[in-house]
């Protein structure tokens, strides 16, 4: 049995108000594949981000232990020093520099005063060959597609004298060739290089198919470790590990008392606004009734945020086709203020991105969408709107000093209170939620659920997007799920667990590798 | 509440103060020459161009930090359209002067159309107006200077208000009773507006400030108002062109923050992709603020050309760095979403006193640009440092108390 490379002993990292990393213990090999999974948000990235040293020394609790020292990474830099170098999900590369400018990019030939450009290039030739990459070294990265980039920031990796690769969700954007091809790679430098890999991915069948041990990770704690070369892992054991928490009454009670169809989206297609031929959206039907939750579960990139978006009021996306029906009525959304005057309300997945506006204050965020409560003829009433904004701060429970307070101020949880408030504040029929619990701890999530609660109470509509199954299982009282723009399966409150939910991605998916 | 009020109203006041401070500065170093009636007067004469383009700079930097750099020349360009139907044509003053607003406003639609719909940065747009604007006045004037401008159409920049009224004896001096009425009635106006404002806040139930912080505020703003006019009293009265200010920074103050237009363009410059979001019409709004600084900025082109008698090939140089200087001095975000009419004024008026005030000392003018230069720099590093301070509990040197943060 070879010898630990790398052992993380009881890592804790908190954010303001989250717990992101709870007492984490995780120990690899010397030359294995060493996979981690979770759901989103599950703390995988940012347990990477700590052994990296992207969040330094000081910053976490808890030891690092790689190669026999005990590290105490101050930076990047760092580790990078040691051989640990990390692969983000989003590439770092710089699209108009040049394939062998990106290899040595901090790492540069020659002396600071004078790059060896000759030096550059035959060494990133030499990188390139060791991936199989077949480009000149002048060429753009722009130019060339995303698997061959992913090859590119491997070969930067090895040129920094890599031992540890860490790969956050590498095939994320790569098509099933590229994929196959990379993971072949990997196993390539395990037996010639004797490089280790740590590997995070969403897709099982890969890491069924490179993995030697795999590490589950749920609610920022570490739950388990499999062997997949005993041979008896299969993807449903994976899944069970990775979802499988009880849930004790972490949703409200709500009675379901379920009216007429309120919304309701027909053959709904949409493209991509830059690239014209890429469908995101793919005839997706679906409805939603009064005093109804309806989830939307899948994969992120599964086209669930776009078909929300471009149904409210074609606020994303080109070439739109389909039909839209409020109370039976067919509805054309020219643009977005036509959405919110007819009733529809988007919470966005980014808070902080497309949510609120830091810089204002509560009560101006509240009151941003619907300012014709608040104005006569475009004249403001700012006593009316200091007097209505109130009330709904103390509706959501909203913990701020005042509603005159600048909402940077507050807390994750209140922010996403504020934006959620905004849009209660617009009195709308039928709300599109995409992750409205993203990135708050859970009671806040508990209070959010409690305001999704009283919505229904009133008759209203609500289409819940979300990454957190049991999220979807405790609100929804119905789901459906999306995988790769479409909708693909329809479950009904009860009669459908995690487990199917991800099973019916998964086989979606299938085929995508085949191991 | 308490710490949110007293951050935003300490940064006002902050600028106040150094305005205050640099008046006193001044008139001691000038030995009282500052606040002579006739330089008095000066003042606004000579900087009532700088208020108009800073007003409509600051809703183009309210909306996302975009800045226009082709006043200048919008400036010399209308003023150049003013000689060329007035001096030349021989055309009617008041037709004329509708049509030159026009023109400014029709500028704004070129450069806003690019900016708004085409997404071409600000920055690239206004740089290219600066240069054809100033060539296409260049062709217009053809190299030459054309003076003088007639009576009618000067009386807007230069003339004053009522001047047929003159001067009466008064408590033994020769005073102008249309300044002194004029600043009596502005003080009475705004008595009566706030007490009334607030008496009806009072009677929905509303809260209202304290009665004696209220008191003192109406007692300082009297004050600073009726001297004002005093001192204007003592010239010839009140300059025509202060009124067109006054009407300017009346409108865009309470467009800005009573208006739905106004919190839209705040809303944009906090965060463009969330006021979208929220339905706000981003785009329109955005060309919109460059037809409003086209049309401001041929305003402030006709108060120039009145002001210097002519139309000049050199008119309106370096305009457009005294107006985004106004908005930034004045507490203007750099990013868009914040910033007040009346610190774009305070603004203003802080560079029009350190110009005005060195060139009474005599110090050379080469010199006053480093001044100026280094004014600028400096309270918008006062700003910089005074958030990074508040973000890092830091402040020059010492620990303060880091900023509560509500809730978890």
């Amino acid at each position: 049995m070879s010898q630990t490379i790398l052992r993380m002993n009881s890592i804790t990292k908190e954010f303001p108000g989250v717990k992101a990393l709870d007492n984490v213990n995780i120990s690899v090999n010397e030359g294995e594949i060493h996979a981690i999974v979770g759901e989103n948000g599950a703390g995988k990235s940012t347990l990477m981000n700590v052994l990296s040293g992207v969040y330094p020394h000081g910053n976490y609790q808890g030891e690092i232990i790689y190669a026999g020292e005990q590290c105490q990474f101050r930076s990047m830099k760092d580790s990078e020093k040691k051989g640990i170098v990390i692969i983000h999900q989003e590439l770092a590369l710089v699209p108009y520099l040049s394939i062998a400018e990106n290899m040595f990019l901090g790492n540069e030939q020659g002396s600071p005063w004078k790059i060896d450009w000759d030096e550059t290039n035959k060494k990133s030739t030499e990188y390139m060959k060791v991936v199989g990459l077949h480009e000149n070294p002048r060429t753009l990265i722009k130019d060339i597609g995303m698997g061959k980039q992913q090859l590119v920031e491997i070969a930067k990796a090895l040129a920094k004298d890599v031992k540890l690769l860490i790969l956050d969700e590498p095939t994320s954007s790569l098509n099933e060739s590229d994929a196959k091809k990379l993971l072949d790679l990997l196993i390539h430098f395990k037996q010639e290089k004797g490089i280790t890999s740590i590997l995070i991915s969403h897709k099982l069948n890969e890491i069924a198919y490179c993995a030697d041990k795999i590490t589950i990770i749920r609610d920022g704690q570490s739950i388990e470790t499999l062997d997949n070369n005993q041979g008896d892992v299969t993807e449903e054991r994976i899944i069970r590990g990775m979802v499988g928490r009880e849930l004790k009454n972490r949703y409200p009670q709500r009675e379901h008392q379920i009216g007429d169809v309120g919304f309701e989206i027909k053959d709904w297609t949409v493209y991509h606004p830059q690239y014209g031929d890429r469908k995101v959206v793919d005839h997706v039907s679906l409805k939603v009734h009064h005093g109804e939750v309806v989830g939307i579960a899948g994969l992120i990139g599964a086209g669930r945020t776009e078909l929300a978006m471009s149904v409210f009021g074609r606020a994303y996306g080109s070439r739109i086709s389909g039909s839209l029906y409020k109370d039976g009525q067919e509805r054309h959304y020219g643009s977005i203020s036509d959405a919110i005057a007819d009733g529809l309300a988007y919470v966005t997945e980014d808070r902080k991105g497309n949510g609120i506006i830091l810089s204002n204050s509560v009560k101006h965020n509240l009151s941003l969408a619907r300012p014709e409560f608040i104005s006569h003829r475009g004249i403001l009433d700012k006593d009316k709107e200091t007097q209505l904004t109130k009330e709904y701060r103390e509706k959501l429970s909203i913990k701020a000093s005042s509603v005159e307070q600048q909402v940077d101020n507050l807390s994750g949880g209140n922010q996403q209170k504020v934006l959620v408030g905004k849009w209660i504040f617009a009195q709308p029929d039928v709300l599109l939620m995409d992750e409205p619990t993203r990135g708050v701890d859970v009671g806040a999530k508990y209070e959010i659920y409690q305001i999704i609660n009283e919505l229904i109470a009133q008759g209203k509509s609500v289409i819940m997007i979300s990454s957190e199954l049991p999220e979807l299982l405790g609100m929804c009282d119905r789901i459906y799920v999306m995988n790769e723009s479409r909708v693909i399966a329809e479950f009904a409150r009860g009669s459908v667990s995690q487990e199917d939910i991800m099973a019916s991605i998964m086989k979606d998916s299938k085929g995508e590798i085949s191991a | 509440m308490k710490t949110n009020t007293l951050k935003t109203n300490l940064r006002q006041y902050t600028m106040m103060l150094m305005l205050v401070i640099i008046i006193i500065f001044f008139q001691v170093l000038t030995g009282g020459r500052l606040l002579l009636p006739m330089n008095v007067n000066n003042l606004v004469n000579q900087n009532a161009y700088v208020v108009i383009l800073a007003v409509g700079m600051l809703i183009c930097i309210l909306t996302g930090g975009n800045i226009d750099l082709s006043v200048g020349s919008v400036v010399c360009l209308v003023s150049a359209f003013a000689g060329q139907m007035i001096i030349v044509m021989k055309w009617n003053p008041y037709l004329s002067i509708l049509l030159c607003l026009l023109i400014g406003a029709l500028l704004g639609v070129w450069q806003g159309f690019w900016i708004a719909y085409i997404k071409i940065p600000a920055f690239i747009v206004t740089l290219s107006g600066m240069l054809v604007f100033r060539g296409l006045a260049l062709l217009i004037l053809n190299g030459l200077t054309l003076a003088p401008f007639p009576d009618a159409f000067k009386q807007f920049s230069t003339g004053s208000f009522l001047s047929g009224v003159g001067k009466v004896p008064l408590m033994g001096m020769e005073l102008n009773p249309v300044s002194l009425i004029s600043g009596v009635l502005i003080v009475v106006v705004y008595w009566a507006y706030t007490l009334l404002t607030r008496a009806s806040k009072k009677r929905k139930g509303y809260q209202v400030e304290g009665t004696l912080p209220l008191l003192v505020k109406l007692a300082i703003i009297s004050l600073v108002v009726i001297g004002f006019f005093y001192i204007l009293s003592k010239w010839r009265g009140v300059p025509s062109v202060l009124i067109i200010i006054g009407l300017l920074l009346l409108v865009y103050s309470y467009l800005t923050t009573n208006t739905v237009m106004g919190r839209h363009i705040y809303a944009i410059g906090g965060n463009e992709k969330a006021a979208r979001l929220s339905g706000v019409k981003t785009n329109k709004l955005i060309f919109l603020a460059y037809v409003n600084m086209g049309f401001l900025a041929g305003l402030a082109g006709l108060a120039f050309a009145g002001r210097v008698d002519s139309a000049y090939p050199g008119a309106g140089q370096s305009f457009e760095l005294d107006a985004i200087g106004a908005c930034y001095v004045g507490g203007a975000s750099a990013y868009g979403g914040v910033g007040t009419v009346g610190g774009a004024l305070v603004g203003a008026l802080i560079f029009g006193i350190l110009n005005n005030g060195m060139s009474l000392m005599g110090i050379n003018s080469n010199l006053q640009q480093v001044v100026k230069g280094l004014v600028l720099l400096g309270a918008v590093a006062f700003d910089v440092v005074g958030k990074m301070n508040i973000a890092s509990g830091f402040r020059l040197g010492r620990k303060i108390k880091p900023t509560i943060v509500i809730g978890k």
